[in-house]
């Protein structure tokens, strides 16, 4: 079959950067679903690509058309088509109507009887034909978080207005239209620096945009920057600050990348680094510089959207710019020093949390509560986590964080540290808000986790008491971050506290960490989803013994006793359930020895009993594995059991006697992991 | 011709008005004069907040100077003013060149484009007490932003039929660029005249009054004073019986005033946070009222 290469550019006004690459990904897979369900999608290559002013997906070997098929047509019931061997009018017009003779009829079974029918062939619809019709759809059914109409209300929704299209198979124009914009062969060049008419083909596109001043790829800006930056710091013995956010922003922000160095007056170096930076990356998006100690330099790297800065007049903006905002900063530094944190406390009244929840001075009074008493449980001092605690949202009121909200704890850990508090107390306010994603570290010390946890654990619990729980996409208090940093901060920091008896008031709180837990154990420490169930079936509370419990099944899971084991007990769990027996429940039911049969029965019951006490006295001193081995060694009894012994006697106190055993068994037994859920091989294949 | 530039080839700050003024004046925009009310932006200006409703084209431009008393330093922040003066351009509907046309503006007032560097980086704007939001960028000249264009998606509550774009011209700022002053006292606003000798004052004896003697008591008066006459005015709407002559436009300027004190109480610190939430509410009530009544009698005009 003959393939063609194919070109879809949607040229757009500039795009969110954080957008682009989910953008890309979403286009991809719809066109791939696409190319599947139209037959084709056998071999394709696709790749995607974009800039601030386009998408775009390249096919090299796009299938011209779809593959030819025959099916069978059904005519008139064989009954109706055929009286005394002869065809009759109803055979002869079906005969017509497919274009064949009606000796060429043949008669099929079907399950309503026997019917007349033909065969034929339906030739594949030319992709072309098929992708004209599908892709606007394809195109504006992109996801993007937020988007726009731009000529009037009920037009087509997309990210930014639509300018332009290109759509090509082959040298073909692939024809459709978006909002008034008809799909062509002419792309658009750097907005500054290129033309405004590119006529293209899918074989010249990369290189006719190239000539205009847009690297299309964006591996390719990233290398260009990359290399600019090299080439810039060459001899001045400045070091770059990696930042890869950064670098993926600006790859997204620009058609034509070009770095620059620029510096600004090395006085402003007398403010805090956190606060320079967080200026030159957050508000500016400019790399910070070191110099060979790993000093913050007074210089930075700043990448504009065009080739190059001859006369310096770019630099010169830029450096006026950065000025301006640090003259604010060090205003706001001189200014918050005024007044000292302890003496904004009260001031707080004035700062909402949230409507319900009060003011950020309930919440901190909340939060010295909550830290006091997590310090008591694991009997460390509570009184710099008190103070932390109440301190550590006091920077909201300071002008600094008004002006650049990033800094929100870090000026507090500052401010404190400038004022004279101990460095437990303001290392703890400086990292409270830690971890703010998964690869962010938890905070460094005892006290400082223990304030982090108070601050999210009142956020989950006020949330959740007054129904604000994330839904879908929808986490406007960033719940799902915040519980994920107590997992972390629990698990990472080894604090052995009662998380569910803390938030037990609340079921779907409980319910949400439980969630939590899953994904972090699953997807961040590699644990499988059968083991961090059977462990959280088992109860949980103090994480840190989740954490040993899990460890401890997923070493013993490849002995040999454990599988076979696990199989046992979830037949145990079936016959229990069976009998009415709740398997979870904990009253303890009681065994009669007397009646026990000789034999399997009373061995099993004997070797339970041997079992139990070593089991308990493993567990009592967390030590998981054994305890778990001990239980696995089990299995020979407990399979001799099921060989020999009928469960369901006739007699019905021997019954329920079995029954009760089992039942003691597994509930013994399923403290640490409920068996029942592994999946085992078995099952799985 | 209008402006001409100086000795070292810099137009004054009045040149650049006039200038951007001609150039929209050009692409057939009504060149207005400022709106004679405190106004904490151009959009809430009638031009802009009921033009930008029902299906008519209407192409607006004009400085209004903008007032947030919240912003004001005495007049000893070089970048930060209690009042500055925005260039507002609506068209709507927004053409399909609009970014073009914009960014000649900025070659029409000087900029070489080919020697700085552009970038629409994601802004989207949205003013509560007017119930209006829209999607855009602010515009960043060489790492300062000195545009925010915004394509409206609602105002007053209601979604907009025709999508106009605004573009906001923060003209303290290009010309502190233009003539590469690093404060906004600095600047030229006409030959050996500077900003500062217009204006400085101004802002010294606003922020005063702004943070320190503004009556608190008064302004709440005065809220309330200017609250309850639009509302009067919206009560009385619905019954009125000749819908072309009700004086809409008056009920909307005492949603401006509302709006304007309100900024005043909040610079003073007046306004609690469980009470701020509240006030917002009320005024951006009063302003989806006369938004609503505004497009019924848009209708009413148009069938009479």
């Amino acid at each position: 079959m003959r393939r063609l290469p194919f070109l879809l550019e949607v040229g757009v006004e500039e795009i969110p950067d954080r957008m682009i690459p989910s953008a890309l990904e979403d286009l991809r897979s719809s066109f791939e679903r696409l190319a599947a369900e139209q037959g084709l999608a056998d071999g394709l290559l696709v790749r995607t690509d974009a800039t601030p002013r386009r998408l775009v997906l390249q096919v090299e070997n796009l299938p011209e058309r779809q593959a030819d098929r025959e099916e069978w047509v059904l005519g008139p019931p064989r009954s109706a088509a055929f009286q005394e061997g002869r065809p009759t009018p109803a055979a002869e017009g079906f005969a017509r109507k497919m274009g064949v003779a009606v000796s060429d009829l043949i008669v099929r079974e079907t399950p309503r009887g026997e019917y007349v029918a033909c065969r034929r062939s339906i030739p594949g619809r030319p992709a072309r034909e098929i992708l004209s019709e599908l892709l606007p759809g394809l195109i504006l059914g992109i996801h993007f978080p937020k988007t726009m109409y731009w000529p009037g209300k009920g037009g087509p929704r997309f990210i930014r207005p639509i300018r332009w299209l290109v759509a090509l198979l082959g040298d073909q124009v692939v024809p459709f239209e978006i909002a008034g914009v008809r799909t062509g062969n002419i792309s658009r060049g750097h907005r500054l620096l290129g033309s405004a008419s590119i006529p293209v083909t899918p074989a010249d596109y990369a290189e006719q945009l190239r000539r205009n001043y847009v690297l299309v790829a964006a591996d390719e800006r990233r290398r260009k920057i990359e290399q600019d930056i090299v080439r810039l710091l060459e001899g001045t013995g400045l070091r770059l600050r990696p930042d890869p956010a950064l670098l993926t922003t600006l790859v997204y922000l620009t058609e034509y990348p070009t770095a620059i160095l620029g510096s600004f007056d090395a006085e402003f170096l007398t403010l805090p680094e956190e606060v320079l930076v967080t200026v030159m990356r957050h508000h500016q998006k400019y790399f910070s510089l070191e110099d060979a100690q790993g000093r913050l330099a007074p210089y930075f790297i700043a990448v504009l959207n065009t080739d190059g800065d001859p006369e310096g007049l770019v630099r010169q903006g830029h450096e006026r710019v950065l000025r301006a905002r640090f003259n604010d900063a060090r205003f706001f530094w001189e200014v918050d020093q005024h007044r000292k944190l302890e003496d904004r406390v009260p001031m707080l009244a004035q700062v909402t949390y949230q409507a319900r929840l009060g003011t950020y001075l309930d919440k901190a009074r909340r939060m010295a509560r909550l830290g006091r008493r997590l310090a008591l449980l694991l009997k460390t001092d509570p009184a710099p986590v008190e103070r932390a605690a109440l301190l550590a949202k006091c920077d909201l009121t300071t002008e600094m964080v008004k002006e650049f909200t990033e800094l929100q704890g870090i000026m507090g850990g500052l401010y404190a540290r400038r004022q004279g508090e101990p460095e437990e107390v303001w290392r703890a306010i400086y990292e409270h808000y830690r971890p703010e994603s998964m690869d962010d570290p938890i905070p460094s010390t005892l006290t400082g986790c223990l304030v982090a946890l108070a601050d999210k654990l009142d956020a989950l619990q006020g949330c959740f008491r007054l129904g604000l729980v994330p839904s879908g996409s929808r986490d406007p208090f960033a719940l799902r971050r915040a519980a994920q940093g107590v997992v972390r901060i629990l698990v990472e920091g080894n604090l052995a506290l009662p998380l569910r008896r803390l938030i037990a008031r609340d079921a779907a709180l409980v319910e949400f960490f439980e969630d939590r837990l899953r994904y972090y154990f699953r997807e961040v420490r590699g644990f499988r989803y059968d083991e961090v169930n059977a462990v959280l079936a088992a109860g949980w509370d103090d994480l840190t013994d989740l954490e040993s419990r899990l460890t401890a099944l997923r070493q013993v899971r490849p002995t040999e006793n454990f599988e076979p084991l696990a199989v046992s007990f979830k037949r145990i769990k079936n016959i229990l359930r069976q009998a009415g027996i709740l398997a979870a429940s904990s009253e303890a039911r009681a065994v009669r020895e007397e009646i026990l049969e000789a034999g399997p029965e009373r061995e099993l019951w004997q070797a339970f009993q041997r079992l139990r006490r070593q089991v308990a006295r493993r567990r009592r001193r967390k030590q998981y594995r054994e305890a778990l081995e001990a239980i696995a060694s089990l299995r020979p009894a407990v399979d001799r059991f099921f060989d020999k012994v009928l469960v369901n006697a006739p007699d019905p106190a021997i019954r329920e006697n079995r029954l009760n055993m089992l039942s003691r068994l597994l509930q013994e037994f399923s403290s640490i992991a409920d068996f029942s859920e592994i999946v085992t091989t078995q099952e799985e294949n | 011709m209008i402006g001409t530039q100086n000795g070292d080839g810099m137009y004054a700050f009045q040149d650049i008005l006039m200038k951007l003024k001609q150039y929209w004046g050009e692409r057939g925009c009504i060149v207005q004069e400022p709106y004679d009310l405190e106004v904490g932006a151009g959009t809430m200006c009638p031009e802009t907040f009921l033009r930008v409703l029902g299906p008519e084209p209407y192409r607006v431009a004009y400085i209004q100077p903008s007032r947030r008393p919240a912003d004001g330093r005495y007049g000893e922040n070089p970048n930060r003013l209690y009042k500055h003066w925005q260039l507002q351009v609506i068209l709507k509907p927004s053409p399909d060149d609009i970014q073009e046309q914009y960014l000649e503006s900025l070659q029409a007032i000087g900029i070489d484009l080919r020697k700085h560097d552009i970038k629409f980086e994601e802004d989207n704007w949205e003013s509560p007490t007017l119930g209006a939001w829209g999607i855009g960028w602010q515009v960043m000249l060489d790492g300062l932003e000195i545009t925010q264009f915004t394509y409206f998606q609602q105002c007053g509550g209601l979604d907009l039929e025709v999508v106009p774009v605004e573009l906001t011209y923060g003209m303290e700022r290009l010309a502190a660029f233009l003539q590469n002053k690093s404060s906004v006292y600095e600047i030229e606003w006409a030959p050996g005249v500077t900003y500062g000798d217009v204006r400085l004052a101004d802002e010294l004896q606003f922020s005063v009054y702004n943070f320190e003697l503004a009556d608190i008591p008064t302004l709440w008066k005065l809220f309330d004073l200017h609250e309850g006459e639009c509302r009067r005015l919206l009560d009385a709407w619905p019954g009125y019986p000749d819908k072309r002559r009700f004086p809409l436009l008056a009920a909307y300027d005492h949603v401006l005033k509302c709006s304007h004190l309100f900024n005043l109480l909040d610079s003073r610190g007046a306004i609690s946070v469980t009470e701020r939430v509240a006030v917002i509410g009320r005024v951006r009530k009063l302003a989806v009222g006369v938004a609503e009544a505004w497009l019924e009698q848009k209708r009413a005009e148009a069938t009479a």
